[in-house]
């Protein structure tokens, strides 16, 4: 039996839609990733997954309860650490573990084996007031208290948002070490790049899931080639790609463009002499792999 | 543009910022990136003229920060993530009020409404209220709208936290356009692949400036296919 | 059980640890009687007067020496006419007119009386309790005193009235207005502000996806500020008792008992309140138009119903404040037992009821 399923839900805000007919369906033991954008439906979504929400439309299964008539037994199940962590910044750090652990009818003793990787980076401060914790430690503290309780499902909402790249990867690596102790983890984010840490992951965009899969999988999928162009001078390289009609799209990465063509026929030569016409000096150009974060604006764009 | 040399900030006993020294150039693309709670945003405060030093000389937009702190405040536009725009009030309404606080004449908000809209491609929501209006366009128009007073520079905190990658492109696109009319930009962000895009980037930890180069020098030094390897590898 | 204490705690360290809420709870309290105990004070010292002589003989004016020698009063005019004393009064020159009536001497020796009217600017209720009482005190005194070297049985009988507020609302009403207030806003704002907090911090999400059940949660929000409202009631009574000399006739356990059900009313006021904000600001915001400003200017409080437009008069039957002061009142004051204000209780019981029962449809158990 599927961890989560979701069947065709939709959630409206007075005339603005949050979710259009969401489909899909988590594996026990499953990472399963959430990506898109702010105001894409994320939070929409997991919150309903909480009991939080009522969708408008379409089923809902956590490990086989349905989250509006069976909150009661569900709410003991998952562990929820929503968006800007929602911790009591006016208490310590093991006060605000203690208070989750004791509204759950536990200890932190009892449970103690489940967060220590993470709870011990931070226990050196179990003294000090969570608000005068970093970002990358509440992210922890926020964890620590959403695992304390032995949840069979974990939902995060953006627990990596504003939190600086190294931070977000020991994150990341507490996520997967969680991962096999048979934890079904739901994770959402807006960074592409933390697609490729997931087992499966979702595509959302304006309530849509736009694609579903294994991140290899979507890239597979990518329907077009993809060139890599680079000069000494991005952004004038930019506005004269963007004039090349051949072109179907033109986007900065990182310190290079990724393009891709209406039609197959595009081949490195004829991409060297456009830019030598162009007066672009240090050109490289070359046949590249596409990133997630390609297949989610192509399918933006479709 | 920027001139800081031995800037310090000190908390008590707590050294937010230790001995910055650092210059941007007119028309350059800085960016400010370091780990959560490293002293960005500190800095970054100091030379918006909304905090003190402890220590240092340092100048913006050729202006002490501890006597011209208005003077400054008049030549430089700031956006934040949290930076927002009045939800009941529509686009006119918001560049009319953002003008008037720099004291814009009626006539000079009016052009330099017309003249960014135009840009955005966005001049037929002008009398919309921003509450309506997608996420990603309101980033793009609070850009708009730190720049509506021509400011000489221009601070970005993590403007495009948790945008739509088309739309962070075209974010990014403005800055370059921003930064080809010789304005500064000096923007903080926790995507690395944005860092990328700056002509040079200094990466603080622990209240001090561990790197400053270009990206590509960068990633030269610290031997890194990207720059968040180079990140990894300072903050850790 | 465990759960629950687990959460009282937490709210518990909340309060201690804000300095905001330790003032607004132990401050508010301490400042608000002083200032009232400042205002009510109980010393007179040069005080303004004119006195009206009709009679102008040897007792009057030794009445009259006896009067300005003693400090508390000095002669701010001498009226000659009965027209004079309006003007005076409205002037706002003197807080009291004494007036002696003609043949004063004569009167009391032979018919053995006279009559002193003591006249009293009692917009300021308290002060023209004091002077009142002053001034009849030094008078009998004088009135024993001849009655000692006389050995006959001669009275003057002071007269006193009461001008502008002849009831003399006000007098003793500060405790049990101040009591009404400050329960009401430590209990109704504290606990709907520290409700709405939670929803403003996104904690409230995690409670409602915990095993805790919505009347665990609020009852786990609002057991602190039971206790702490009751131990402020009691501080308010204390200080009202030994300091400001308010008397307690009747039963203290029904006081208490009085006393906790409004706090509870307010609770219940506050949950509700915090049901529909969605933000602490909203909820301070209605505390203090909902609550704050009626129970101060609506119960009777500050102004006496009676003098109130009957739309005022009208409103002020919804302000609960408005019954716990009569309660405060009977039972403090008059001394009655509980036969004579069953009605108030029952009010107050029915607000609690409908409250509790608004908030618990309002209530959500999941978000929005």
């Amino acid at each position: 039996m599927a961890a989560v399923t979701v069947d065709h839900i939709s959630k409206h805000y007075g005339s603005t839609a949050a979710l259009r007919q969401a489909s899909f369906e988590v594996d026990p033991g499953e990472l399963f990733g959430l990506i898109g954008p702010d105001g894409a439906g994320k939070t929409t979504l997991f919150r309903i997954l909480t009991t939080l929400l009522i969708p408008d439309q379409g089923q809902v299964r956590v490990r086989g309860y349905d989250p509006v008539g069976e909150y009661r037994k569900l709410r003991r199940l998952i562990g929820y650490m929503p968006g800007d962590f929602s911790l009591y910044g006016d208490l310590t750090v093991e006060e605000n573990l203690d208070f989750f652990a004791t509204i759950f009818d536990t200890t932190i003793e009892a449970n103690y084996h489940l967060i220590r990787d993470i709870y011990q980076q931070i226990e050196p401060f179990k003294r000090r007031l969570a608000k005068n914790l970093s970002g990358g430690m509440q992210q922890k503290l926020a964890l620590s208290c959403a695992l304390i309780h032995k949840p069979e499902v974990l939902i995060l909402d953006e627990p990596t948002t504003g939190v600086d790249a190294v931070s977000r990867k020991e994150f990341w690596d507490m996520l997967l070490k969680l991962k096999q102790q048979g934890i079904t983890i739901l994770v959402s984010t807006p960074y592409m790049d933390e697609a490729g840490l997931c087992d499966r992951v979702a595509l959302i965009q304006q309530g849509q899931l736009m694609k579903m899969d294994a991140p290899a999988r979507i890239i597979e999928a990518f329907p077009k080639k993809l060139w890599i162009a680079k000069a000494d001078h991005p952004y004038r390289l930019l506005l004269d790609l963007r004039e090349w009609s051949d072109l179907a799209a033109v986007y900065p990465f990182g310190d290079s463009m990724h393009l891709t063509a209406h039609s197959d026929d595009l081949d490195e030569t004829r991409l060297k002499q456009f830019l030598r016409e162009r007066n672009h000096t240090s050109v490289e150009v070359a046949r590249a792999n596409p990133t997630i974060e390609d297949c989610f604006m192509d399918l933006m764009n479709q | 543009m920027i001139t800081a040399r031995n800037m310090v900030k000190k908390f008590g006993h707590f050294i937010a910022n230790d001995h910055l020294t650092f210059q941007v150039r007119k028309g350059e693309i800085f960016g400010f990136l370091g780990a959560n709670g490293a002293g960005k945003t500190t800095a970054m405060r100091i030379l918006c003229g909304l905090s003190a030093p402890t220590s240092g000389e340092i100048s913006v937009a050729g202006y002490n920060v501890y006597r011209q702190k208005e003077k400054i405040k008049r030549s430089i536009g700031y956006m934040s993530q949290k930076f927002s725009l009045y939800e009941d009030l529509t686009v006119r309404e918001n560049f009319r009020f953002y003008g008037g606080i720099y004291g814009l004449p009626r006539k000079r908000i009016r052009e330099r409404t017309a003249y960014l809209l135009e840009k955005l491609n966005f001049s037929h929501a002008i009398d919309k209220k921003i509450a309506q209006i997608p996420l990603g366009w309101k980033q793009k128009l609070a850009f708009s709208i730190a720049i509506i007073h021509s400011p000489r520079i221009v601070f970005l905190d993590e403007p495009t936290s948790g945008v739509d990658p088309i739309t962070r492109r075209q974010f990014w696109e403005m800055i370059y356009e921003t930064a080809s009319r010789e304005v500064t930009v000096f923007v903080t962000t926790h995507y690395m692949d944005e860092a990328e895009y700056c002509n040079r980037v200094s990466i603080m930890d622990q209240g001090r400036i561990e790197a400053l180069d270009t990206p590509a020098r960068l990633k030269e030094k610290y031997q890194a296919a990207n720059m968040n390897q180079v990140f990894v590898q300072i903050a850790r | 059980m465990k759960r629950f204490f687990g959460f009282v705690r937490k709210e518990f360290i909340h309060i201690f640890r804000d300095k905001r809420t330790l003032l607004i709870l132990f401050g508010m309290p301490i400042a608000q009687i002083l200032i009232f105990g400042y205002v009510v004070t109980n010393e007179i010292k040069e005080a303004r007067i004119a006195i009206y002589d009709k009679s102008k003989d040897a007792v009057t004016h030794e009445i009259t020496d006896k009067l300005l020698s003693s400090d508390y009063f000095r002669l701010a005019k001498t009226i000659e006419d009965e027209q004079q004393i309006e003007a005076t009064f409205e002037k706002g020159d003197v807080k009291e007119v004494i007036v002696f009536e003609s043949d004063f001497d004569e009167k009391l020796h032979h018919e053995q009386s006279a009559q002193v009217q003591i006249l009293l600017d009692a917009t300021d209720a308290n002060m023209a309790n004091l002077l009142q009482s002053y001034t009849s005190g030094i008078i009998n005194d004088y009135s024993r005193h001849i009655k000692v070297s006389s050995g006959n049985m001669p009275a003057i009988k002071p007269k006193p009235r009461m001008l502008f507020n002849n009831e003399l609302k006000g007098v003793y009403m500060f405790v049990p207005g101040t009591m009404a207030l400050i329960l009401m806003l430590v209990t109704a704002m504290m606990t709907s502000i520290s409700i709405t907090r939670e929803k403003e911090m996104g904690t409230m999400e995690v409670l409602l996806v915990s095993p805790l059940k919505s009347v665990q949660i609020i009852a786990g929000k609002v057991m602190p500020y039971v206790a702490l409202a009751f131990l402020n009631g009691v501080a308010i009574l204390a200080l009202g008792y030994l300091v400001f000399d308010m008397p307690v006739h009747g039963n203290v356990v029904l006081l208490l008992g009085e006393t906790l059900l409004y706090i509870i009313m307010a609770l219940s006021l506050g949950i509700f309140i915090s049901t529909v904000s969605p933000t602490q600001q909203v909820a301070m915001f209605i505390s203090m138009f909902a609550l704050m400003l009626p129970t101060m200017l609506l119960s009777g409080f500050i102004f006496p119903i009676e003098n109130m437009p009957w739309p005022l008069q009208w409103l002020s039957t919804i302000i609960p404040a408005k019954y716990f002061i009569i309660l405060i009142k009977h039972i403090m004051i008059k001394g009655t037992g509980f036969v004579f204000v069953w009605k108030e209780t029952l009010v107050l019981l029915g607000m609690t009821a409908i409250f509790i029962g608004l908030s618990i449809k309002n209530f959500k158990i999941r978000l929005e």
